[in-house]
């Protein structure tokens, strides 16, 4: 499968989706003009990965700042992954942004993932 | 040119750092966003309340740029809205302004006031329940930055609707962010 590699800038996260290395990551600043066309290639890939994943998938996120456009896509991605096998979310945050961690808790609220929470 | 001094006087003492009128777009966010954040750096700012006005600023700005209304006066059109960012001892005040039609006033207003009627857990669920259910718009939200901005200030959002013309209101929203821990 192709590795999805999209470089951070300062209103978009940086991504990396490399099914043969096993890196999963979302991490940096989400806060694109345009959160649906920012995260279409991200769903897309996901979705061609389903049908032929990894046994175990460690996905990870690691978010600065996202905006609220971006955290509607952010359980968009969420959703995709929770019907793949074998799948867990990392999700840090910095040990002192209690927004973060509250945030990844109420995501893991809603989609039926096992969530692992990290600071960094 | 007295209105420079009048002007500068009065940023003073509303304790403003940063004032910004004009277009808005994803690109003065972006500018504004960084001109903001270099300003609460230097100040020392502690890293969650710094956080906390950035989310606020990035919700209100994105807020202007999507749903601002044009203004249409004869022959001139325009998008001019304006921006505003306070720091008192106590707390941050993120401010704007943007023109709205009249007809758009009944659903922002009952929306506003439904938020600020809800206490920290209401919101939250709101929040759930919005998130779960919303679909990106034509403009691109999701319906959720004035729960968030309530959120992250923990207060309520303050809103005048000041009128401009037969058609128009003025769109006054001011939204603090505490500087004190406030748990």
């Amino acid at each position: 499968m192709e590795i999805l590699n999209l470089e951070g800038t300062e209103d978009t996260p940086k991504i990396i989706l490399d099914k043969k290395n096993g890196i999963f990551e979302i991490s940096g600043r989400s806060l694109p003009e345009d959160s649906a066309e920012f995260y279409r290639p991200v769903l897309e890939w996901i979705a061609k990965y389903g049908s032929e994943a990894n046994p175990s998938t460690d996905f990870v996120f690691k978010l600065e700042y996202f905006n609220t456009a971006s955290s509607k896509l952010i359980l968009d991605v969420l959703s995709a992954l929770e019907d793949i096998k074998g799948m867990k979310i990392h999700w840090y945050f910095h040990e002192d942004d209690e927004d973060m961690e509250e945030a990844g808790q109420e995501f893991s609220e809603l989609v039926e993932i096992p969530f692992e929470f990290k600071t960094y | 040119m007295k209105f420079i001094y009048d002007l500068h006087r009065t940023m003073m003492s509303q304790n403003l750092i940063l004032v910004y009128q004009g277009d808005f777009t994803q690109e003065t966010t972006k500018s504004i966003l960084a001109m903001a954040e270099r300003n609460i750096d230097s100040s020392g700012e502690e890293s969650n309340i710094k956080r906390k006005v950035f989310n606020v600023m990035v919700e209100s700005l994105q807020n202007i740029v999507k749903h601002s209304d044009e203004l249409v006066d004869g022959q001139t059109r325009s998008h001019a809205a304006i921006f505003l960012i306070g720091r008192e001892a106590n707390r941050y005040t993120i401010m704007s302004g943007n023109p709205i039609r009249k007809v758009n006033i009944p659903k922002l207003k009952e929306s506003l006031e439904k938020i600020n009627a809800l206490d920290k857990e209401g919101l939250k669920e709101l929040y759930k329940e919005i998130i779960k259910n919303t679909t990106i718009s034509e403009k691109g939200g999701a319906g959720l930055g004035f729960v968030d901005m309530a959120r992250k200030s923990g207060g309520k959002l303050e809103f005048e609707f000041p009128e401009m013309s037969a058609e128009y209101c003025f769109f006054s929203l001011k939204v603090n962010v505490p500087r004190e821990a406030t748990e």
